[in-house]
């Protein structure tokens, strides 16, 4: 019995072991570009390296008992009579229920530093973003969270798709853009509507995603980090030209991004 | 609960019915006619589903949209989506099996309410036929299988109503088969069986039949509802007409989350008939099998919300679901290591069965695991409605339900015919069945984690290499259908002739002959209390004298 369990230890310890190495050698996400992609990150390396040491361990268990437990010629008997183990029943049972239940602990946490319980709240201060009758719902994505008392104003845009294409107006500069221009460091804040069908707004180096709803605007926050082009794809399916349903998300220095800004704006002063 | 066994003496009495192959032809009131007739219409329609999947996959092999236009891509895809699921899928495991082995089981002749049975089949060809028939007449339902409105409301209607009714037909068919499960399993019990000794295929209809009746009547009524918003231009779910989209996702997937359990949930029941008789081993842990089933039909009914993560839910929502759904592993993992137990010490003939079997239970794992990661809100919305639920959802309905399929095919068929399969193509279909399918879809978690929507026909160019990768796996699972094809009819005729009990299973159906009589049995049914009791000495007692004279 102590052998047993000193296998049952060491083979644990190499799946831990082998599940951390394939996460950190194996490239699975995309380029980091908006504040929670990292915190997405981490939930996501956790998530892989259970998901890892449970495939292979039970891969492994049905291979193994496969192959030393297959009928050998001449074998006529039956195999052993065993029909239950109440420990070993109660064990398998609480084990997937602890994992289970850390795993749901541990997504609210990452849930919370997204910014998604505080989304609704935070959104129904901001009258800009708030009309009156319409019922708004927010994406997950943090914006103002991360930046308490005003530090760096959100930047608002207004998006507005249908078939087959991104609208971006910004109402501060009466911009209307066919491309997410945005700064990086600084807080976005999209409201978002759809003139016909349900779409969605996706950028995959953001790990954000919220479908754009007809006669129900939502609401996604985020902060892009790095620099350079990302698209944007229609997620969800919207008719024959679904796939071509693409734009670009231009993060830029912030410089860079006021001079756009300036040279495209209707208002020639703007207080940003 | 004293309801005697009577013969069905409406079919016997007549004699007019067909006999020999004729009768697989006819409006046959005998379960096992209607579960071969369910079984073989639903593999005509895989068939034609694995055609549409193949259309599919020569259209992703470039990035461009140049093998179909767009739209026939649309329409090929919602096609594909739907047959799988309404005509391939439910009907063969509910149906088929179901009309097959539950009489057997429960000591029957034959289901509670046969000719509401041999209706339950008849909706599904015309229904089948009419949906397809669509393409031809002014192009099928581009929707896709969710047939989210607005897009089902704008885009052209005689598809969609088409769809529409099809799919109501196909949902009318399954609620009837649902009332007949659930009636032949608590009343048409042989008297002295009692609840906890009928074989798990059994609870597992039982918790299906549940599912079914509970979720399919609200899909029904929100079809109708879409239907008069296409149709009579009123407004549930058209924004335009200040109807609320959402709610249409709500009333759906409370059904179509179920409708994954009524998926697999048999499929797990087929599984744990299988997996004793192979490996010569009772079924481990019956109790705690029977339980999960229960628990999973309890929770499977609370989480539909969890594929709306990113519409626009609130947030108090998005945490209930999450843990809701999380939580299916415990029951769905008890089941998996009560699996693996079962194989444990047993006598392990690795046949095409037993293969299928565990080729089943490796992928559901995984695809299980990513349920769980795809439960977590903040995993989902990035990965929503990507590549990565696209792999995900057929590492459990095709690894999980389809493996299990074949699984049962090839365990049942000498019950079905007389005849053995040959096992060294059902080791070829199964590898290539298996290679194939990993092939395909493995590679698509990454593709949706890297940024490929579903349901598109271009993509990306950066993802052209693993496409074609998935494709020549979506080649190598058409092909692998070749073998079993041939090995079916070939062994229909040529094959060895299989006795009645070639694998010595000890569940009712095969203390019969091969194939069986029309009333199942000729004399009284026997009374199996044990039928998972291999390796132990007392059967003697429960098991008829001709059986135990096989055996020796």
């Amino acid at each position: 019995m102590p052998l047993t369990a000193i296998y049952t230890i060491l083979i644990s310890l190499a799946l831990i072991l082998g599940g951390i190495w394939a996460e950190d050698n194996l490239n699975l996400l995309p380029v980091v570009a908006s504040s929670n992609a990292p915190i997405y990150d981490e939930l996501f390396r956790v998530l892989f390296v259970i998901g890892i040491i449970l495939f292979v361990g039970m891969t492994a268990l049905v291979i193994y008992s496969l192959i030393t437990f297959r009928k050998r010629p001449g074998q006529t008997s039956d195999g052993i009579a065993i029909e239950d183990n109440l420990p070993l029943e109660i064990f398998w049972t609480a084990v997937p229920a602890i994992v289970v239940l850390f795993v749901g602990l541990y997504s609210y946490d990452i849930y919370e530093r997204m910014g998604g319980m505080q989304l609704a709240s935070n959104n129904s201060h901001d009258h800009s973003l708030m009309m009156k009758d319409e019922r708004i719902w927010g994406g997950i994505g943090t914006a103002q969270e991360e930046n308490p008392e005003g530090a760096l104003s959100p930047v608002n845009v207004e998006v507005t798709a249908m078939q087959f294409a991104f609208l971006f107006n910004y109402p501060k500069g009466e911009i209307i853009s066919g491309e997410l221009h945005v700064p990086a460091g600084r807080p976005v804040s999209m409201k978002m509507d759809s003139k016909d069908v349900i779409h969605a707004f996706w950028v995959p180096e953001f790990r954000l995603k919220q479908d754009i709803i007809p006669g129900q605007p939502t609401i996604l926050n985020f902060t892009p980090t790095k620099i350079g082009r990302y698209p944007i794809i229609c997620a969800e399916l919207c008719g024959p030209y679904h796939g071509g349903m693409r734009s670009t998300v231009v993060v830029e220095e912030p410089e860079e991004y006021e001079s756009w800004f300036n040279k495209n704006s209707k208002i020639p002063e703007v207080a940003l | 609960m004293s309801i005697s066994v009577p013969p069905n003496t409406e079919q016997s009495s007549k004699g007019i019915q067909p006999t020999g192959w004729l009768r697989y032809f006819s409006f046959s009131l005998d379960h096992k006619v209607i579960g071969l007739q369910y079984l073989v219409c639903g593999f005509i329609f895989y068939l034609i589903g694995g055609a549409l999947a193949s259309a599919i996959r020569i259209e992703l092999t470039s990035p461009i949209s140049d093998f179909m236009p767009r739209d026939v891509y649309n329409q090929v895809l919602t096609l594909h989506g739907t047959i799988m699921i309404f005509l391939w899928i439910v009907p063969v495991v509910n149906g088929a099996f179901g009309n097959y082995l539950i009489p057997f089981y429960v000591g029957a002749r034959d289901m509670a309410f046969p000719r509401l049975n041999a209706v339950a089949f008849w909706l599904i060809p015309p229904a089948g036929l009419m949906l397809i028939s669509s393409y031809f007449i002014n192009g099928a339902a581009q929707s896709g299988w969710t047939a989210y409105p607005p897009l089902s409301i704008t885009t052209p209607a005689a598809g969609q109503i088409v769809w529409i009714l099809s799919v109501l037909l196909l949902g009318g068919s399954s609620i009837f088969g649902g009332i007949n499960f659930i009636a032949t399993i608590l009343k048409l019990r042989r008297p002295g069986l009692k609840l906890m000794q009928l074989p798990m295929y059994c609870w597992a209809m039982l918790g299906t039949s549940i599912l079914v009746v509970l979720s399919t009547p609200v899909l029904a009524g929100t079809l109708i509802l879409l239907s008069f918003d296409i149709v009579a231009h009123t407004g549930f779910f058209n924004p335009s007409l200040g109807g609320n989209v959402i709610v249409y996702q709500h009333l759906f997937w409370f059904y179509s989350h179920p409708a994954v359990y009524i998926m697999v949930l048999p499929a797990f029941g087929l599984v744990s008939e299988i997996l004793p008789v192979h490996s010569r081993k009772p079924l481990f842990g019956y109790a705690t099998m029977v339980y999960s089933i229960m628990g999973i039909v309890v929770l499977g009914l609370v989480v539909w919300a969890h594929h709306m993560f990113t519409s626009g839910t609130p947030p108090w929502m998005r945490l209930f679901f999450t843990i809701a759904t999380s939580f299916i592993a415990v029951p769905t993992g008890i089941k998996f290591f009560n699996w693996v137990a079962t194989l444990w010490g047993g006598r392990i003939s690795l046949n095409s069965a037993i293969l299928f079997s565990c080729g089943f239970i490796v992928n559901f794992v995984l695809g299980g695991i990513t349920g769980v990661a795809l439960a977590q809100v903040p995993f989902d919305v990035h990965v929503h409605d990507t590549y990565f639920v696209v792999a995900h959802f057929h590492y459990i309905v095709y690894g999980g339900s389809v493996f299990v399929i074949f699984s049962s095919i090839y365990h049942w068929y000498p019950k079905f015919t007389g005849k053995m399969l040959d096992e060294k193509l059902g080791k070829i279909h199964f590898l290539l069945t298996f290679i194939g399918f990993n092939l395909c879809f493995a590679p698509q978690h990454w593709l949706g984690l890297n940024g490929m929507p579903r349901r598109v026909a271009e993509y990306d160019p950066q993802f052209t290499f693993v496409n074609q990768i998935s494709s020549v796996g979506a080649l190598l699972m058409a092909l692998s259908t070749l073998p079993f094809l041939w090995n079916v009819f070939h062994s229909a005729f040529r094959g060895e002739s299989s006795g009645d009990n070639p694998w010595q299973a000890l569940t009712p159906e095969w203390l019969t002959s091969s194939p069986p009589p029309v009333e199942n049995w000729v004399g009284e049914p026997p009374l199996v209390t044990k039928p998972y009791g291999y390796g132990q000495s007392q059967l003697s007692k429960e098991i008829p004298n001709s059986f135990i004279e096989d055996k020796k």
